[in-house]
């Protein structure tokens, strides 16, 4: 078997037995690795009814199958488990060197069962493999803990940890690496915590098999040539993805006070100019990529100085424009407090400013922060409430349960301007002057993120405001996009500088000696869109639709100023985005996959699984869409 | 002839090492790459290339004369060499690596291949 390493691992975290075995041929192949090894297992193993934070929730570790190998960025690795801020499948992939580190010890695959009885952590050296102790971690931030495991067993090993956040069963709490690399959606830290698991540390010295070195070795060679003098190259090495917080606004793209604008009139104080001339000590990449787009950074504030890889641009949105913070020593700062604590910046940068914005409208006042205030761009009362949620103390309590689970408590309609989708906190794209994009987010499988489809671009091409002929183009995207993350590759090199899917499908069969093409790589990625979608149905009761409708604020409040001042969408539009985006996929009207595509997709199994439920959906009158999903790259910004 | 470092340049990427070792070995394994990157993380926050100079220190300490120069490169003769590692410590830059799988010690040739996939300019070919 080619391009895998080979071998899976079993824990029991509550018995501490460690079972490994030959990673099976046939899943290996069907799956690819990270989220579709994630969404196969999570749908077989983990009871409908399992509580995220609970013993029958699974935590899963698996990098793909182009990680580690000779190609454009093959630096990622998987997490996954049920989340306990969406209740439905989750995967988060991180960058940096873990993927590859654990592929290099002979390990595709690792999955945590149930709970430890005193803090753990995994130790992994090739054949060694053992939990150890880590009550002496224990309460420790995760870049604290990450250096701490460095010291005690050597610079070389890559460390994955939770923080605080994660051990307190934050719902967004994220799992970090590398210093600041993070799998950070979907509150995969939380679960890490439950299962007191306090980190991961791996260093592996074997070679990953590669089927035919020399033709992989000549075509990355190319590609590192070809995209070398790439006229977003040199950008994207100086500011990274930084680089964007001014197009952004310019596209009445960036959030503001908690989305309440698309336009934040002093991004010049929070962009990428900003951040490189002020806090950059060092460019950083991962694994395997010659564009390095972080930018490791010291924070001043106050009278403290930290050092954090970022902010990067969705930290810059969430923490930055969307907290109104007007200095890019706060914004990095505040991405260093979200990495230690150990919580995810988007959504953490989004919790704040929601509360930020309860403050203002009353929803919560000066006696529930116990005298505190909650102002606009102020980095102590940032710093004040992020405490309070990764410790779930007072008014953290309600915060922590992610924006849905907050408003649900507050009540007093903060429910209309919880920016999220199906519990997550959605990335940092204001989009009611982008169609598209909000539909990206209202259909995402694991909530509002952007890996699974970015279209801003589409909407700019297709036209601002125009509804209709956009929704099969966001179908192209959801199989296109987290295809990447299946094969555990970086993007970038596709979005960016013009590498090719089907160079990637050239890569993947010089790697494993398929014969594979891009149209079954699209088609896998379609039927884990599928199983990961009829999942969450039955987790979370249908009809689909209920839950893909946006946060009101999108067709009830109109962009107050920017370039998309007065625009607002309306329910039509979103109802008629919807009913589009379903019949391109071949679901019914209410948005249930239908038996018709899930047996061509070869779900079969999942046809009864949804019957049971009274989920199925209805036969369509002409059948399934032959094609679903309708390419249209999305320009290079 | 030889590889300038521009330690401020280097991002970690480890692309030499990967390179390295496929040239070298018909496999992806960094580990046995013949270079190294520093890492100081979190602070100050800083990578640095250590490569081979060519400086002679290896053959100078090999008790066995298995090392031997051509046109300004070492080499090590895998005949002669009795594995006793006597060369890794003499090395004055920690640029000389012991992999299990491997029976003499790993040392650079000065191929450039590391050079030639670099693109932040950290290791420069200088001919």
């Amino acid at each position: 078997m080619y391009g895998f390493a080979g071998q899976m691992i079993r824990i029991n975290l509550k018995t501490g037995d460690i079972q490994k075995r030959l990673l099976p041929e046939s899943f290996a192949n069907e799956w690819l690795g990270a989220r579709g090894m994630v969404a196969k297992i999570l749908y077989d193993e983990v009871p409908r009814n399992a509580d995220p934070l609970g013993r029958e929730n699974k935590l899963i570790v698996a990098p793909g199958v182009l990680t580690g190998t000779f190609v454009a960025a093959g630096s990622k690795c998987g997490f996954g488990a049920i989340s306990p801020a969406t209740n439905g499948h989750a995967d988060a992939s991180v960058g940096g060197h873990i993927g590859p580190e654990l592929k290099f010890a002979g390990y595709d695959l690792i999955i945590f069962e149930d709970i430890a009885t005193e803090p753990v952590y995994l130790f992994i050296e090739d054949d060694m493999v053992e939990l150890r102790p880590a009550k002496h971690l224990w309460g420790k931030g995760s870049l604290d803990t990450e250096k701490q495991l460095k010291d005690e067993l050597g610079e070389d090993f890559e460390i994955a940890t939770i923080g605080p956040a994660g051990e307190n069963g934050v719902v967004f709490a994220c799992i970090t690496h590398d210093f600041g690399r993070n799998a950070g959606r979907c509150g995969v830290g939380a679960v890490m915590g439950s299962k007191k698991l306090k980190a991961i540390a791996v260093k592996g010295t074997r070679s990953i098999p590669v089927y035919d070195l020399k033709s992989l070795t000549a075509q990355t060679e190319a590609i590192i040539q070809r995209t070398k003098p790439h006229p977003n190259m040199a950008p994207w090495q100086k500011y990274g993805t930084a680089l964007f917080v001014g197009w952004s606004n310019d596209q009445a793209a960036f959030p503001a006070k908690n989305f309440q604008s698309s336009y934040y009139e002093d991004w010049p104080s929070i962009d990428g100019e900003r951040l490189v001339k002020e806090c950059k000590v060092a460019d950083k990449a991962c694994f395997g990529c010659w564009m390095n787009c972080g930018k490791y950074s010291r924070a001043k504030v106050k009278d403290r100085e930290v050092y954090i890889e970022g902010p990067e641009y969705e930290t810059i949105a969430l923490i930055g424009g969307s907290c109104a913070m007007t200095s890019i020593h706060d914004v990095a700062y505040g991405n260093y407090l979200c990495d230690n604590l150990g919580m995810d910046t988007i959504s953490g940068g989004s919790v704040v400013a929601f509360a930020m914005e309860c403050y203002e409208k009353d929803i919560i006042t000066k006696e529930d922060l116990n005298g505190h205030e909650l102002r606009w761009g102020n980095i102590n009362d940032f710093e004040f409430l992020m405490n309070k949620i990764a410790y779930q103390e007072g008014i953290g309590k309600i915060f922590a349960r992610g924006t849905k689970g907050a408003a649900e408590l507050l009540g007093k309609d903060s429910i209309k301007f919880a920016m999220q989708q199906k519990g997550l906190e959605s990335s940092g794209y204001e989009s009611r002057w982008a169609p598209s994009m909000l539909l990206s987010f209202m259909t995402a499988d694991i909530g509002a993120h952007h890996n699974r489809s970015w279209s801003i671009t589409v909407d700019m091409e297709l036209g601002r405001d125009e509804i209709k002929g956009k929704a099969p183009v966001v179908v192209y995207l959801q199989h296109i996009r987290p295809l990447f993350d299946t094969l555990s590759i970086c993007r970038l090199f596709w979005g960016e500088l013009d590498v090719m899917p089907s160079e990637y499908v050239e890569s993947l069969n010089y790697v494993t000696g398929w014969k594979t093409t891009e149209e079954e790589l699209l088609r896998t990625s379609e039927k884990i869109w599928n199983l990961t979608r009829a999942h969450y149905l039955q987790r979370n009761g249908g009809p689909g639709r209920k839950h893909d409708m946006p946060p009101a604020r999108y067709y009830e409040e109109p962009v107050p100023n920017g370039p998309a001042k007065g625009k607002v969408l309306t329910l039509e539009s979103v109802n008629a985005m919807l009913d589009e985006y379903y019949e391109a996929r071949g679901w019914d009207k209410e948005g249930n996959p239908t038996a018709e595509l899930l047996q061509d997709l070869g779900l079969d199994y999942v046809v009864k699984d949804l019957k049971k439920i009274g989920q199925l959906g209805k036969p369509l009158p002409g059948g399934i869409p032959k094609v679903r999903g309708q390419m249209l790259k999305p320009k290079a910004m | 002839m030889k590889i300038k470092v521009n330690k401020e340049a280097c991002s970690g990427c480890r692309l030499c090492r990967q390179i390295c070792t496929i040239y070298h070995f018909d496999e992806i394994n960094p580990r046995k790459a013949a270079l190294r990157i520093e890492a100081q993380f979190p602070t100050p926050g800083s990578f640095r290339p250590w490569v081979c100079t060519q400086c002679g220190k290896c053959a100078e300490a090999c008790p066995e004369q298995a090392i031997y120069e051509r046109e300004g490169i070492y080499f090590i003769d895998k005949d002669k060499c009795t594995r006793c590692l006597i060369c890794v410590d003499a090395c004055p830059f920690n640029v000389m690596f012991v992999h299990d799988d491997v029976d003499i010690p790993i040392k650079c040739d000065y191929c450039f291949k590391c050079t030639e996939v670099c693109n932040t300019g950290a290791i420069v070919r200088i001919d």
